[in-house]
């Protein structure tokens, strides 16, 4: 027994004397943004090095031309048209899509007799892939930004729906019996009791769909429509531009990141509230 | 009060019926303190369930106050081992949950609640979370939204099993004094013979599955109880031994 402990010993002796060389993953916050930093500036450098010399400059374009892109359009302000009009179909295809599919999940989650017959039905419409629904929001809703909300809406409502709807019926049924010794109507069990219990899944099936949301939106713009990002990647591509393309790309990315950015502030707000709420 | 007519209970599990209640009749009188002690799973619970109104007899009527009953039950206040707190509520706002349910303003809830919260000893854990709480605290918070409820009957479903000792006494302590002063009726599920004696007016011995009632035994221990020291009188051993000597029965048939 004390050849482990001698050893431990030593170990901690060592510690002491020799200070332990930093290990890679230790790196601070400062040292990991500088590395970051260099690792995108090699490979700009290293694109820019490559276009035109080992692949054609008309397939992967080059950095210096796609900021010249994007500096154009930021002069001229027409990419602000195109990424408001692609936040407002995301941000409108959210709030309706959530909205809905929040409702939906609770009317099913609480009347077993609707959610068994709509069943079947739902379980095709959830494996549809939603996107094939386009030419349809296009036809009914025209080539303005409502087929573009109705994309957007279409695939959050699903996944909020099937959230909610797990949500619901994961409800202490105790909970719901304790309520109902206490006279709650059927009225106040679902206000008081499902909702409130089945808030956590609901902001689970809020947060993974707020990228469809973007997705959605750009998809609707892509198809059918004289605005927005979905749209100008499209004529980007359309008039050969891998310029225009790469540049509305990096502005689609830095869009994503800013909503999932916007997220997680809204979920730091929500965490003592989800904490209580386990 | 409460009058259990031939009550049959069974269950419908994996394409067989199980029976949990078997032709139980049994009659408790209001503010009576009856305890039900059996082997864990032999339908006792099945039993307040139908006297809630939450499960209905297969067999027979379980009348309550002179009705029968065919919904749930809303003059019982029902307690389990899982206390049934909503966990997104603190300490206050639990206990007043039935009060908001029938529409009392929110300043007169809050009133309310704080002085039963008092009563039962909560004071100063208002604004706590039940995951805040300890087990004991999370049962005195029912206790208080009970009493804030005004529930007539109590259904306790071996509500402190999960306790220590000390703090059963001091539970068993506060359910004796909640139940002289409201004039609670009490029907207590439990496995704990011990408890069983220290609070009830009766206690009945059921079988194992499917429940009926194998001995049944007053117990006129006189009133209030010390719950801390009635335990070591002779009359309080001489019941514990008869009870236990018929109540060994079913738990010896269950080994072989």
């Amino acid at each position: 027994m004390t050849a482990p402990e001698t050893n431990l010993d030593t170990r901690a002796a060592l510690e002491v004397e020799t200070p332990r060389r930093a290990q890679p993953q230790e790196m601070g916050g400062v040292g990991m943004l500088l590395c970051q930093t260099a690792l995108g500036i090699a490979v700009l450098l290293m694109w820019q090095g490559a276009s035109g010399r080992l692949v054609d400059n008309f397939f992967i374009s080059n950095p210096i031309d796609v900021a010249y892109r994007l500096a154009g359009w930021t002069m001229d302000g027409s990419i602000f048209r195109h990424i408001g009009a692609t936040v407002h179909a995301t941000m409108m295809g959210f709030a309706i899509g959530s909205v809905g599919g929040a409702i939906l999940g609770v009317w099913l989650g609480v009347s077993p007799l609707a959610s068994r017959l709509l069943n079947p039905y739902l379980n095709a419409l959830n494996a549809l892939p939603k996107v094939a629904l386009a030419p349809l929001f296009v036809l009914w809703f025209g080539l303005g930004i409502e087929s573009k909300i109705a994309l957007a809406a279409v695939l959050v409502l699903f996944l909020v729906f099937l959230n909610t709807f797990a949500g619901v019926r994961e409800v202490d049924q105790d909970l719901i019996d304790g309520a109902r010794l206490m006279r709650a109507t059927r009225a106040q069990v679902i206000t008081k009791v499902i909702i409130p219990s089945a808030m956590s899944w609901v902001f689970a099936g809020l947060k993974i769909s707020v990228p469809y949301a973007l997705i959605g939106a750009v998809l609707g713009e892509m198809i059918a429509s004289n605005r927005g990002l979905g749209y100008l990647v499209q004529f980007s591509g359309s008039q050969f531009d891998t310029a225009g393309v790469f540049a509305v790309l990096f502005v689609i990315a830095l869009l994503a990141v800013g909503l999932n950015y916007l997220v997680e502030m809204v979920q730091n707000r929500m965490e003592r509230w989800r904490i209580v709420s386990r | 009060m409460i009058d259990l007519r031939h009550v049959s209970k069974s269950f419908y599990k994996r394409d067989a019926f199980v029976d949990a209640v078997n032709d139980i009749s049994l009659t408790i009188a209001r503010r009576e303190i009856v305890a039900i002690i059996g082997p864990s799973g032999c339908g006792k619970s099945t039993l307040l369930n139908m006297i809630a109104g939450l499960y209905m007899p297969t067999k027979g009527n379980v009348v309550y106050k002179g009705t029968v009953i065919d919904d749930v039950n809303t003059d019982v206040g029902y307690m389990t081992q899982k206390d049934n707190l909503l966990p997104w509520r603190n300490v206050r706002e639990n206990v007043a949950f039935p009060l908001e349910l029938a529409g009392v303003a929110k300043a007169e809830r809050a009133d309310r609640a704080n002085q039963v919260i008092e009563h039962v000893g909560l004071q100063g854990f208002e604004d706590r979370f039940p995951t805040e709480l300890s087990g004991g605290m999370r049962k005195r918070a029912c206790l208080a939204r009970m009493l804030l409820y005004g529930a007539e009957t109590a259904l306790l479903d071996e509500p402190f099993a999960a306790l220590d000792a000390q703090l059963k006494l001091a539970m068993h302590d506060l359910v004796l004094r909640l139940a002289a002063e409201n004039g609670q009726t009490v029907v207590l599920v439990t496995h704990d013979l011990m408890e069983a004696v220290t609070l009830a007016d009766r206690v009945l011995v059921c079988t194992r599955r499917p429940a009926t009632v194998a001995l049944e035994q007053r117990i006129d221990l006189k009133r209030p109880r010390d719950v801390l020291n009635v335990r070591f009188t002779n009359e309080f051993k001489e019941l514990y031994d008869t009870l236990w000597e018929r109540l060994r029965l079913e738990y010896h048939e269950e080994r072989v």
